[in-house]
């Protein structure tokens, strides 16, 4: 049998929920703080701060840049406890299994497919799954693949966007 | 962007930049909006024990110029439609980083006119830091 590091209760466990959050409402001021923060020293674009200019656009209104996260300084589920180190199992301890074992891990990437754009008193709902494990061999050995899937919707259920990220572990 | 200037893109063209001067002024700006306060961007002790010689920003920053210089490029009513990259090399403090964006394909799709793009950004020395390629959609005039 060919060396792998994926076992079947890996297999047994791919589509499986990662984590689920939802955001506060998503007020102007988080958009605008954001839109500072990105374009420093530049000033952002009047479309992340101005109303009154937004509401002539075809936006109709205030939208946040795309690449905004709505779940900075807490959730709507409150506080939670902080992640001690980066286990490199985290993803299938996560799932209630035993993980590879394997010491070393990397962002191997993301790739975000965007839907329709957060706007201020939005309430945003992340739900990411374990996507699938591929395995190959590299300069560092045989390379295990993870990819997990990060859906974003919005209270009526609209897509927002959808993140594909790879983890490497070796 | 105005029709005019959309019929006027081709395969092959460079799309404007988008560059920053980067240190702790950018990165403490991000930390305080995306909640990450991680010593390796804030520490230059932290930066040197993983490796580097200084501190050094977010790979989440870079994500946020690539999408900020096609929004330049595009205008307020652009969309980006899918944006993917790879974080290759690490932001250290004093780097000039700049978004890069170049067309790959164009066409015509429900009235708007789709273009692909490779995007990255590059450091002061020409190192390659996070390539990547973005779909964005245009409307007609």
């Amino acid at each position: 049998m060919a060396k792998t590091n994926i076992s079947d209760a890996m297999q047994g466990v791919v589509g499986g929920e990662l984590g689920r959050l939802t955001s506060f409402p998503i007020t102007d001021s988080d958009i605008r703080r954001w839109a500072v923060a990105i374009y420093y020293p530049e000033d952002p674009p009047r479309l992340f701060w101005d109303a009154d200019y937004a509401a002539q656009t075809s936006h109709g209104g205030l939208v946040a840049p795309e690449e905004f996260n709505p779940f900075a300084w807490m959730t709507a589920g409150g506080p939670r406890k902080a992640t001690v180190g980066h286990d490199p199992d985290l993803t299938e301890i996560t799932l209630g299994i035993a993980g590879p074992g394997l010491k070393f891990q990397l962002n191997g990437g993301s790739e975000v497919e965007y839907g329709v754009r957060m706007r201020p008193g939005d309430v945003v709902t992340s739900v990411r799954s374990l996507a699938g494990y591929s395995e190959r061999e590299g300069r560092l050995g045989l390379m295990l693949f993870t990819t997990s899937q990060d859906v974003w919707t919005n209270q009526d259920d609209q897509v927002v966007k959808t993140t594909t990220s790879t983890l490497i572990r070796y | 962007m105005t029709q005019a200037t959309v019929s006027e893109l081709a395969v092959g063209q460079e799309i404007p930049e988008f560059q920053r001067a980067t240190g702790l002024h950018n990165w403490n700006r991000y930390a305080a909006v995306n909640y990450e306060f991680v010593d390796i961007h804030m520490d230059d002790e932290a930066g040197q024990a993983a490796g580097y010689p200084t501190a050094f920003g977010m790979g989440n920053l870079q994500w946020s110029y690539l999408h900020a210089m096609l929004r330049q490029w595009m205008g307020d009513d652009g969309r980006i439609l899918r944006l993917g990259c790879q974080f290759r090399a690490a932001n250290t403090k004093g780097m000039i980083v700049t978004a890069h964006g170049k067309i790959t394909a164009i066409r015509e799709e429900g009235g708007e006119t789709i273009v692909d793009l490779e995007i990255w950004t590059d450091n002061d020395s020409g190192k390659i830091m996070a390539p990547g390629t973005a779909t964005v959609a245009l409307p007609h005039g």
